[in-house]
């Protein structure tokens, strides 16, 4: 419709032939799923192999960005937090902290079988999957998942997220979140 | 060469070196483990062995003495090595530093702390060193379940 061009030319009589008086109607709790679902911003945490796939979905080939899912380098600003990898007993002090840190709403993802159940390392020293510790929202099977696996489970949070009831109420303190 | 050093140790501590053995080019000496500290030091300031390539633990179960500490020591200057072994019993499990000698040797003890639980007498600092810092045992004494002491033994698949 060329609104910056002559823009000093269309007169609000003209704006109205173009938009007219539309109104939409949706819930509100459409809208704030849909915000959030559409700006998931995942915390830059890799642990083991699983953080090379994220990395390489991140990139130029898979490119995260196109759907709104930029990865942050503080959990202050992330929304999710994708367990890339082996979780030892020795750093699950340090994700418990990163986690706590995130503000709500967050999400959890485990990323391959390691955050999963523990994978291959049915040993002391690692943890059983992460699921012990943190609540998982979705679960990305593979060692390691190729970058479709985990652009799937991502969608699969989206359609998780686009699920949930009165994210609104709970966002001005009315109420608790019904999960999706 | 490394013979060379084999004599010169068999010199001056003819009462401690119990054992020597060459295998493919390779001196392994076993000495006794109250002299390790001064037989250390003497490798290092007469024959030039001014590296500490690595010191680890050995678990043979069922034997006796059950542990064995190794070090394993390079000299810069010739390139030659030498493989220097002390036995320790089960009670008593316990090694004279050398981060006297070779300050490296410290993490080294405190790794063979950690997972051996073999203690090194006037260390400076023995505290675990991969394991976190509340862990309670050993994990690679051969008697230290695989899958941790709260689980059950592994019992196959069951698929």
């Amino acid at each position: 419709m060329g609104v910056t061009q002559g823009a000093e030319k269309v007169s609000v009589a003209d704006c109205n032939k173009v938009l007219g008086n539309n109104v939409m109607t949706t819930s509100l709790d459409l809208v704030v799923n849909w915000s959030r679902s559409r700006s998931l911003w995942p915390m830059t945490f890799g642990l083991a192999c699983c953080a090379i796939e994220m990395m390489a979905t991140g990139a130029a080939r898979f490119d995260l960005d196109r759907m709104g899912i930029l990865f942050r380098a503080s959990p202050r600003q992330a929304d999710v937090i994708i367990i890339a990898g082996t979780v030892t007993h020795k750093m699950l002090p340090v994700i418990k902290v990163v986690y706590e840190q995130m503000p709500e709403p967050k999400y959890v993802i485990a990323m391959g079988a390691c955050a999963s159940s523990g994978g291959v390392f049915d040993t002391y020293s690692v943890v059983q999957g992460i699921d012990q510790v943190l609540p998982v929202d979705v679960y990305i099977p593979g060692c390691p998942p190729r970058p479709e696996g985990l652009l799937y489970g991502l969608i699969k949070l989206q359609e998780k997220i686009m699920r949930e009831r009165n994210s609104f109420g709970a966002a001005i303190n009315v109420g608790d979140v019904v999960p999706g | 060469m490394s013979q060379a050093v084999v004599t010169k140790l068999n010199g001056a501590f003819a009462a401690s070196v119990l054992d020597v053995k060459e295998h493919r080019g390779e001196v392994t000496v076993t000495v006794k483990k109250e002299e390790i500290v001064a037989i250390c030091q003497f490798l290092k300031d007469e024959a030039g062995y001014n590296f500490l390539c690595d010191l680890c633990g050995v678990d043979y179960l069922d034997q006796e003495p059950r542990f064995m500490v190794v070090y394993n020591m390079y000299n810069i200057a010739t390139k030659e090595r030498l493989r220097v072994k002390v036995l320790v019993t089960e009670e008593g499990a316990n090694v004279d530093t050398v981060s006297t000698v070779w300050s490296t040797a410290n993490w080294h003890e405190r790794e063979c702390w950690d997972l051996m639980g073999i203690s090194f007498n006037d260390h400076p600092d023995l505290r675990r060193i991969l394991m976190p810092a509340d862990w309670e045992g050993h994990p690679l004494r051969k008697d230290y379940p695989l899958q941790g002491p709260d689980r059950e033994l592994y019992q196959g698949r069951i698929s």
